[in-house]
């Protein structure tokens, strides 16, 4: 019997235990047999410990080793020079051995990867990163099965491309001097993978895990062309998840997040369960929960925190406490949504919106591992709105229905390191590596254009000013042939690689009051919290209150690159209200789902009385936002003009909305003042009266939500935009523009430091249509600010904008009015807050 | 947390109404003098001696961008150059000086003038044309004495100014320097501004980095305190204007 988590994995190594074992013994290594990569490298070290165990047991002469960045460089050298029979690693250390100048002899005789968490990689840029390797590792080994590992997706077709080269039968081949053998064999009669309901909830209705074994590409059938896929392997069965929304019999608020109201009913279920584990949507929603419970925990159970933020070794402390079983409820955010399965839960509890149909199941997952069990879950709303979402995520579960995102176009930033990568590993040819990088599913459709102008942008930055010419980092011989210009560049390669960039972190340190003088504190002595984001920490000034690491901490000062701060007194609120944590958006399924309740009252009666008699209330006053238009009401408060919609499209999306219609509002002399912005909704508040201006010219709303504000509208705003510049310097140290800071490294070199802001400004005056400025647009279209999402909807509501003029605000409206004051003000530029303080400096001079 | 005491919703929004009314009262910077002279801080940057038709600008920095190609192999965007002198031309054009000050760091390093390209070259020209071009020394670019037009000057005074590219230890009045790349913060309501700016305590100038590529050091760094053991003002380059602020309101990094 194998520990949870363990079962699905080691069903994906067996037929690699089969084949090492069955081999006849050898007198020297004969390189890398199986690779295994996993997004955690703590997964990897895990699995390593769970296979060493039967192969010692049976005795197989089979060598199985982990790296990681942790692995010491003594021995990394010798995996080069004798490999391992098996390798457990992650796509990063990855990336690094195809770089390697050992590279085609290590990978040569490689029969198999696994990719555990596929589902997983392949929405974000290490996915990319992964596909190139992996498309190296098919050349370099022509007949290597790719086995994928992955939860219930909605489009398994996505990752079955994945596995796969994505070769075009119909298309002149390139000859390839390593792969003559032509696509890769058959994985037939490795496909009968087992597979254990791991991550994934494995319900009756075939929402079931899936591992995949690659196949030939089939001829080309109907005469069109059929882009190859790995085969399909479905593990069925599985019993139901036990799943229900948590009624407190309390009437919840329209607006907040922290469902205070639930915490005793929460506190009872961790006394009837053996260990569970609360899921919360953001850190501050954690730090609060933690703190609710602990201040109610009479029975003093042992419950913890867990979240990206805290210090790396707190984090390691609860996850071994809680293999160990000795914690009965564990308070975390997505940091436990993937990975090793610790200990015995029996619960799952997730408070807050769902967000979304798959995550909410993958989440659910976490409980109960064995597949004829039912998992066992609480979905708690923390507001009336948590309620209609908690509602559709049922409804989506009971169906199997999936919304994971999306197929990834490749970044081109990531495509930029990794050509980098392979002129380190040997001189190239163009036109295979061209080959060879079209072959990886995510840039299958990348043009040779685009290719020559990312090996350009590798040679010398991509400027149309031929300055760098002479410090090439790649230099194309006379053979025609690309290599790395000298050891330092390759070097250079080596210390940035990877595709995550972690944004500044300054350390929270615990600071003693300084008794002689009082208000004052001593710079050190406490102990390290964990980090907040360099970003938050630079908003706060002294005497401001947060939570943090389970506490509410007054802001005493930063000290050289820590935060330091004081506990603040018992019955304190934190002031500051939030700092940045992942804020996942609601997906556009689920939204739609959302959508679909509120506009059909046969669907009312399967919703608590305080949410259908709300909607009752809406109906009366207004109007019910439609399941496919956009209601928009506006109407007079208190001296100012409200205009509120409902697009339901998530809050990134909105908020980039917000941002639009506040600028086209300033042109149309409404003068905006600000606005807000949820999940469901949007509110901007002005002083001109927006419903007499409707009055008079019936198309301003229309042209307000106008399609082309997606053009120069947010081409301008993008220029100026905060979350734009912080997208741009993500692609720009991925891109290798810019090097990574590593810990411990000088925060405040002056004129050393080169700002990525002042960069960006002044590529985007001279260059715009430069690499890395398209890489942090197409980013921009899916992450941060949404804007494909807002382009769909914008599309979908022309023509079907429903408009109330009202003369007092709607049930509906009050939801997203009640974010106002909770969220920072958009509407305020720099030269406001400049003033703010001028004025303080004035009033001191005047007296 | 604040949802469960009802913090009253519409607090921000009263907040920014207030502050417009104050933007409004206050948008004229205060006129400001040292050592007798009169002294315009220009929101580009650049100081403006309107007695003297002298403009000063300090720490071009020109050419780090390929500075940093040749020695790390960063390949930086090589525009900071023409941005740099494109900012300047639109003060020259605006004020037409009867003679510019550079004051000092006009080159990242001691190679820039050579790896400067033809078309920046010959824009430093069109700018010297019919003006008096002082190029004070730097620590960067002490090397640089030819090849660039104009003069070449360690100080050089001014009425009862003294221009010279790093601050004194010893506070001098009427002292225009820069060197520092002074910027000032402003924290508010979760929000943060932090800009390039003047420093002075009515004895002495600390002027901004000038050029595109130039860093910034927070005037809340100690390296300040010597030089203005009675406390400064900070003059903020804002988006529309100039402003003064105390150094009380100044945040540090």
């Amino acid at each position: 019997m194998a520990p949870t988590g363990a079962g699905k994995t080691l069903a994906g190594f067996l037929p690699s235990l089969t084949a090492l074992a069955e081999r006849p013994p050898a007198q020297k290594s004969r390189g890398l047999h199986t690779l295994y990569i996993s997004p955690l490298k703590a997964l990897a070290v895990d699995i390593a410990r769970n296979l060493e165990a039967p192969i010692a047991e049976m005795g197989l002469p089979i060598r199985v080793e982990t790296r990681t960045g942790d692995t010491p460089s003594h021995k990394r050298t010798r995996q080069i020079e004798r490999p391992p029979d098996i390798l457990l690693t992650t796509p990063e250390q990855l990336a690094l051995l195809i770089a390697h100048r050992e590279a085609s002899e290590l990978f040569a005789n490689l029969s198999c990867v696994v990719l555990d968490e596929l589902h997983a990689l392949v929405t974000s840029k290490r996915g990319d990163l992964l596909s190139l390797a992996l498309a190296r590792l098919h050349r370099l080994s022509p007949g290597l099965t790719a086995i994928g590992l992955s939860a219930t997706v909605r489009e398994p077709d996505d990752l079955r491309r994945y596995l796969v080269p994505q070769t075009r039968e119909d298309e002149t081949p390139i000859p390839l001097p390593s792969a003559g053998e032509g696509g890769p064999r058959s994985g037939s009669g490795r496909d009968e993978v087992p597979h254990e309901g791991s991550t994934a909830f494995s319900g009756g209705a075939g929402a079931t895990p899936l591992p995949v074994a690659p196949r030939p590409p089939s001829p080309a059938e109907g005469g069109g062309f059929e882009a190859p896929m790995a085969d399909l392997v479905v593990v069925q069965g599985g019993a139901a998840p036990d799943l229900h929304m948590l009624d407190t019999g309390l009437t919840l608020p329209l607006a907040g997040h922290t469902a205070w109201q639930a915490m005793p009913a929460i506190y009872d279920l961790i006394g009837r369960h053996r260990t569970v584990l609360v899921f919360v949507n953001t850190r501050l929603q954690a730090e609060y929960t933690f703190q609710e419970l602990w201040r109610i925990n009479e029975a003093s159970y042992p419950i913890a925190l867990h979240h990206g933020s805290l210090d790396a070794t707190q984090r390691r402390r609860v996850e071994a406490a809680m293999a160990a079983g000795q914690l009965r409820a564990i308070v975390c955010t997505a940091t436990l949504d993937l990975g090793i399965d610790w200990g015995d839960v029996d619960l799952v509890v997730n408070i807050g919106a769902p967000k979304g149909a798959s995550r909410i199941m993958q989440r659910i997952g976490r409980a109960n591992h064995r597949m004829d069990e039912p998992s066992k879950a609480y979905l708690v709303p923390a507001n009336r709105f948590e309620i209609l979402e908690c509602q559709a995520a049922l409804d989506a579960v009971e169906a199997a229905a999936q919304d994971t995102p999306d197929a990834r176009l490749g970044a081109p930033d990531v495509l930029a390191q990794h050509i980098l990568g392979m002129a380190c590993a040997d001189a190239f040819d163009p036109r295979e590596l061209y080959d060879e990088i079209v072959s990886a599913a995510p840039y299958a459709t990348l043009s040779w254009e685009d290719f020559e102008a990312v090996v350009d942008y590798v040679a010398t930055g991509g400027y149309a000013l031929r300055a760098y010419e002479r410090f090439a980092k790649i230099l194309r011989g006379p053979d025609g042939l690309w290599r790395v210009r000298d050891a330092r560049t390759a070097q250079q390669y080596r210390m940035n690689v990877g595709t995550i960039v972690e944004s500044a972190k300054v350390k929270v340190r615990l600071a003693r009051a300084n008794r002689a003088r009082p208000g004052a504190v001593l710079p050190r002595g406490g102990r390290v919290l964990g980090e907040i984001e360099e970003d938050f920490a630079d908003t706060l000034t002294p005497g401001d209150t947060f939570l943090f690491a389970g506490e509410v901490l007054r802001f005493e000062g930063l000290s050289e690159d820590e935060a330091l701060a004081t506990r603040a007194g018992p019955g304190t609120d934190p002031a500051i209200p939030s700092y940045a944590g992942a804020k996942f958006p609601i997906s556009t399924f689920l939204a739609a789902r959302v959508r679909a309740l509120i506009a059909d009252p046969f669907e009312w009666d399967r919703l608590p009385s305080q949410v259908s008699d709300y909607l009752v209330q809406q109906r009366s006053r207004s109007v019910l936002p439609g399941a496919t238009g956009l209601l928009v009401e506006t109407f007079p408060r208190s001296g100012r003009y409200y205009l509120t919609a409902f697009p339901f499209e998530g809050r990134l999306a909105h908020q980039t909305l917000g941002m639009l219609l506040t600028r086209r509002l300033e042109r149309a002399r409404m003068r905006p003042l600000g606005f807000a912005a949820n999940d469901y909704g949007i509110a901007i508040w002005m002083t001109r009266d927006l419903s007499a201006r409707i009055a008079l010219e019936p198309d301003f709303l229309e042209g307000l939500f106008a399609e082309d504000m997606l053009g120069d509208d947010l081409e301008a705003w993008l220029d100026e935009s905060a979350m734009m510049k912080r997208t741009f310097r993500q692609c720009a140290v991925i891109a290798g523009l810019i090097e990574r800071r590593y810990p411990g490294q000088a925060k405040t070199g002056r004129q050393v430091t080169m700002s990525t802001d002042l960069v960006y400004d002044v590529l985007r005056k001279h260059q715009p249509d430069h690499l890395l400025l398209r890489a942090a647009r197409q980013d921009a279209a899916t992450g941060l600010l949404d804007v494909r999402r807002l382009g769909v909807m914008l599309r979908r509501i022309q023509g079907h904008i429903v408009h109330k003029a009202l003369d007092r605000v709607s049930p509906l409206s009050v939801s997203v009015m009640l974010e106002i004051g909770r969220e920072k003000v958009y509407g305020e530029g720099a030269d406001e807050i400049l003033a703010e303080a001028e004025a303080q400096l004035l009033e001191e001079a005047l007296g | 947390m604040t949802e469960r005491g009802g913090t009253p919703p519409f607090k921000n929004e009263d907040a920014v109404l207030a502050l417009g009314a104050r933007l409004e009262k206050t948008t004229r910077a205060p006129g400001l003098t040292l050592a007798g002279e009169h002294l315009t801080l220009d929101l580009c940057g650049g100081l403006w001696l309107a007695a003297h038709r002298t403009l000063v600008v300090s720490d071009l920095h020109l050419e780090k961008g390929s500075a940093f190609a040749a020695r790390s192999g960063q390949f930086l965007p090589p525009y900071d150059t023409r941005e740099t002198l494109a900012c300047l031309h639109e003060v020259v054009a605006r004020l037409d000086p009867a003679r510019v000050v550079a004051l000092g760091d006009s080159f990242h390093d001691a190679r820039g003038p050579d790896r400067m390209e033809p078309g920046d070259r010959a824009m430093v020209a069109a700018l010297q044309e019919g003006r008096d071009w002082v190029w004070i020394a730097g620590n960067h670019d002490h090397a640089v004495t030819e090849g660039v037009g104009g003069r070449y000057a360690e100080t050089l005074t001014l009425g009862g100014l003294t221009l010279r590219h790093e601050p004194s230890p010893d506070a001098v009045e009427g002292e225009v320097s820069g060197h520092l790349h002074p910027c000032g913060k402003v924290a508010m309501r979760g929000r943060a501004v932090r800009r390039r700016c003047f420093v002075t305590d009515g004895r002495r100038l600390i002027m901004p980095a000038f050029g595109a590529y130039a860093g910034g050091l927070n005037v809340r760094h100690p390296v300040f305190e010597p030089l203005f053991p009675a406390g400064f003002t900070a003059h903020l380059l804002g988006d529309g204007r100039v402003f003064a602020i105390g150094r009380a309101m100044l945040a540090k990094d």
